[in-house]
């Protein structure tokens, strides 16, 4: 079907929050773990909730790190959410996990012991790249976080917005056809549907509107 | 800036949502799955749905709630009352709900909060806590002491230390109901809230007691809440949402802003 999402299944607790808030959008979506399902679609949705390590075996005992990076290799456009925005970098301090290096960079735990830990609850993004998934987006729009470490991208480039939270850190992170949100797009309300809805007709290329 | 959350508490009987006083003489006052939309679309941050059907044989009715609210609402949402496994916490995360709050089963097993969190992820797990004002004793040092079965049955265990606790065992944050404030709209108990939001470093959630926006912004501010539950103040149409949000943001209290 054209314009086909498949959201990678490797048992994460989000994914159907995800294909619920796609179906509400009218979009057609898939969850699957299969390799030509994946790369035959139009984009994928890489969602996660939970511990990096963990995530990290499961999706190597299933193969599916060999098909991300396929799929990321093909140019089809990719929306890593929550755990999925950070197993994309190199390295995690979670568990010491070493992760699928989509984009340079490492994941830390936020330090700041006078915080709450995790950052839970609804947050502002301060855009510092125009991005096709950005478009519309009101500037005081807030996004729903929940997440106690953080991706931090070696290279500014690939800081397409950031979040406060006792620090500065980048809450959406992109580079070529590979974009990724800290916070839950599909639990944060119209602003977030919006998000989805321009990941749902971004062609993966071109970093400006 | 982290806003702080304003969160709905829909009570469900039998698919009905109710509102009692101090845990007694229940009300119904409406479907959940439309109050629901409705509050979504007000700018509620979240919601709960605290199951309190008395037969565990209509607890199917709950679940059916969840999946139709899930379809609905692209919000966080939790689901308590009546979950006693991990089975049951299953249950309700698959129907779509983002988090499980237990409350008497996590005193009675406290290894069901370690095993959820492990299972699901210590964001999943909140700990709901019914605690009441008792004298201080070198049993309950706290001079609050924790209630289970709704608010019936005394355990002679310091709030405190079970706060603490719950947070060593993995729960991602702590609901403090106040059984003295539940009910009567007179405010939030600031102090048990301070002592036990200083206390662990999890986010936690007041609960009980609030009538008008007044309230909420003395539990952020004076108590250092990082989220409110609300349920009566809004059920009866005394207030919209939005109107208690513009009154936070006015008194300095960060709030997300409907757009």
């Amino acid at each position: 079907m054209k314009g086909m999402i498949s959201i990678i299944d490797y048992g994460a607790g989000n994914l159907r929050s995800v294909e619920r808030a796609l179906l509400h959008l009218e979009i057609p979506c898939r969850i699957t773990d299969k390799p030509l399902e994946i790369l035959s679609s139009d984009r994928v949705i890489f969602p996660g909730v939970g511990a990096a390590g963990q995530a990290m075996e499961v999706i190597q005992s299933r193969g599916l790190d060999e098909v991300i990076h396929e799929v990321v290799d093909n140019g089809i456009p990719f929306l890593g959410i929550c755990l999925g925005a950070q197993i994309i970098l190199g390295k995690s301090d979670e568990n010491d996990t070493t992760c699928l290096n989509l984009i340079p960079g490492k994941v830390k735990l936020f330090s700041d012991t006078t915080l709450k830990i995790p950052h839970m609850g609804w947050n502002t993004i301060v855009k510092k790249q125009d991005h096709p998934l950005l478009h519309g987006i009101d500037p005081k729009a807030q996004f729903y976080f929940v997440h106690s470490y953080y991706p931090d991208p070696g290279i500014d480039d690939h800081i397409l917005g950031t979040t406060e939270y006792g620090i500065t850190f980048a809450s959406i992170i992109g580079k070529d056809n590979v974009v990724a949100t800290q916070f839950h797009p599909e639990k944060s309300g119209g602003c977030g549907l919006s998000i989805l809805k321009n990941f749902s007709t971004w062609d993966g290329t071109g970093q400006k509107c | 800036m982290l806003s702080k959350r304003i969160i709905i508490c829909l009570d469900v009987r039998d698919g009905k949502t109710t509102k009692g006083i101090k845990f007694k003489g229940n009300v119904d006052i409406g479907d959940p799955v439309e109050m629901a939309r409705q509050y979504y679309e007000q700018g509620v941050d979240e919601l709960v749905f605290y199951d309190i059907t008395a037969s565990s044989d209509d607890r199917g009715i709950l679940i059916d709630v969840v999946n139709r609210v899930a379809q609905n609402i692209f919000i966080p949402f939790s689901v308590g009352g009546g979950v006693r496994d991990v089975n049951d916490m299953y249950r309700v995360l698959d129907a779509g709900a983002e988090k499980i709050s237990v409350n008497t089963a996590a005193v009675l097993n406290p290894g069901l909060i370690s095993e959820g969190a492990k299972i699901f992820g210590n964001q999943c797990i909140v700990l709901g806590m019914d605690a009441k004002h008792v004298e201080k004793t070198e049993k309950i040092p706290s001079g609050y002491e924790i209630w289970i079965h709704g608010g019936r049955t005394p355990m002679g265990i310091d709030a405190l230390w079970w706060a603490q606790e719950a947070e060593k065992l993995g729960a991602g944050e702590i609901c403090l109901n106040s059984i003295d404030a539940d009910g009567t709209n007179e405010g939030y108990e600031l102090a048990l809230t301070s002592l036990i939001s200083d206390a662990v470093s999890i986010p936690v959630i007041a609960s009980g007691g609030a009538g008008v926006p007044e309230h909420l912004r003395d539990v952020f501010i004076e108590a250092g809440a990082d989220a409110a539950l609300i349920a009566s103040m809004v059920h009866y149409g005394h207030y919209t949402v939005g109107q208690i949000k513009s009154y936070l943001s006015r008194e300095g209290v960060p709030v997300r802003e409907l757009i």
